[in-house]
């Protein structure tokens, strides 16, 4: 099946190459789309050298529009499946066969990719994980299925997923609101275990310090969401 | 001599004017202004109309008349800036599509030149 990878990439030149190479290293002739979202360093221009198709913004829009942008083109080149893989290196190309099975099986609308489904435990922070944890209790229990790893950002969709999110897609908190979505609109979400790194190079968009005030947003958003009209159009 | 009812017409009677000029200059535009329009409409009203005030200060049981004037100013601010906050909402989201459209057509753009060279 057609396949693009949609990498999106704020401030990522330490990363980016060693991510497009990853993908390349284990996928043939990966179509691959960075979206540099007004990037203040050379992610853009690294990108273009390694031959990717890049769709810069023209500011700023956020991991929500960026991702957004991604699926417009996506649907727009007639792409059957689009994988998310984010660009700072946390993502590992040698787990993607598990999380396209699924799609490529016709079982799911949506794969994510979940790092506490597998053995070879994720180290990440306490209070992260503590964090991720809360979430994955809140959104499991709201859409009546277990999610295990609701902030994943390995995810992998259909056509049909590509369509809803080109018409929807939420701007502040995408990964777990996005789940919210999905579930109204009816849509079979599934999980495969993958392994993930810790960030190597550059910082997490979320500090440690923020992490508290990160919770409540995520989760006011989310109970907004759950009582949000899914626009039909 | 009560000087809020004269203060209060004279604001409204200001507030109004301002925003019928700032529509003569093309600055605002007519449907962003509908709602101050009223208001001051309304305060206007209020202020000059001893009576229709008692009567609603009676009505809902307020003790110092001129308080209605303020309560009114108070919600219609409120109304005001719910009605703002949509259209900010609005624009921001038509902004975000614009955005991604122009991205998009941009990437097109370029790959045509690419394939013409
Ligand atoms: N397009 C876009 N991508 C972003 C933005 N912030 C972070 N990212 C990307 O989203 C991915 C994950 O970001 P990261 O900060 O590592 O979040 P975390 O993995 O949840 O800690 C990376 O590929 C980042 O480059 C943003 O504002 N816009
Ligand atoms: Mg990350």
């Amino acid at each position: 099946m057609k396949t693009l990878f949609i990498i999106p990439a704020f401030n990522e030149e330490l990363n980016i190459r060693g991510v497009i190479e990853d993908i390349r290293g284990h996928v043939q002739g990966a179509d691959i789309l960075v979206i540099n979202d007004g990037s203040a360093d050379a992610t853009g221009n690294i990108a273009k050298n390694l031959g990717v198709t890049v769709i810069t913004l023209p500011y700023n829009l956020g991991i929500g529009a960026a991702m957004q942008t991604g699926y417009h083109y996506a649907h727009m080149q007639g792409y059957d499946i689009a994988v998310q893989f984010d660009g700072d290196g946390q993502h590992r190309a040698d787990q993607l066969d598990q999380l396209l099975d699924p799609l490529e099986r016709g079982e799911a609308d949506i794969v994510i990719g979940s790092r506490f489904l597998t053995k070879g435990m994720y180290k990440a922070g306490v209070a992260r994980l503590i964090a991720i944890r809360m979430l994955s209790r809140i959104i499991s229990s709201l859409i009546g299925q277990k999610i295990t790893d609701p902030t994943s950002g390995l995810r992998a969709v259909n056509r049909k997923s590509m369509l809803l999110f080109c018409r929807c897609y939420p701007d502040d908190y995408p990964e777990p609101e996005s789940l919210v979505l999905l579930h109204k609109a009816g849509f079979r979400i599934a999980e495969s275990p993958v392994l993930m790194e810790r960030r190597l190079l550059g910082n997490s968009s979320i500090t440690l310090f923020r992490g508290v005030y990160y919770m409540v947003k995520v989760v006011l958003a989310v109970l907004v969401d759950m009582i949000k009209e899914v626009p039909r159009r | 001599m009560d000087m809020i009812p004269i203060l209060a017409t004279l604001v409204s009677m200001v507030i109004f004017l301002s925003v019928l000029e700032l529509i003569r200059r093309n600055r605002l535009k007519e449907k962003y202004s509908l709602l101050w329009l009223f208001s001051s409409l309304v305060l206007l009203w209020f202020s000059v109309s001893r009576k229709s005030l008692h009567l609603v200060a009676g009505y809902i049981g307020i003790q110092y008349p001129p308080s209605v004037i303020f309560l009114l100013g108070f919600l219609f601010l409120i109304v005001i800036n719910i009605h703002f906050s949509t259209v900010i909402s609005r624009l921001s989201d038509r902004n975000k599509t614009l955005a991604q459209e122009m991205a998009l057509l941009k990437e097109m753009l370029e790959r045509k030149k690419r394939a013409e060279e």
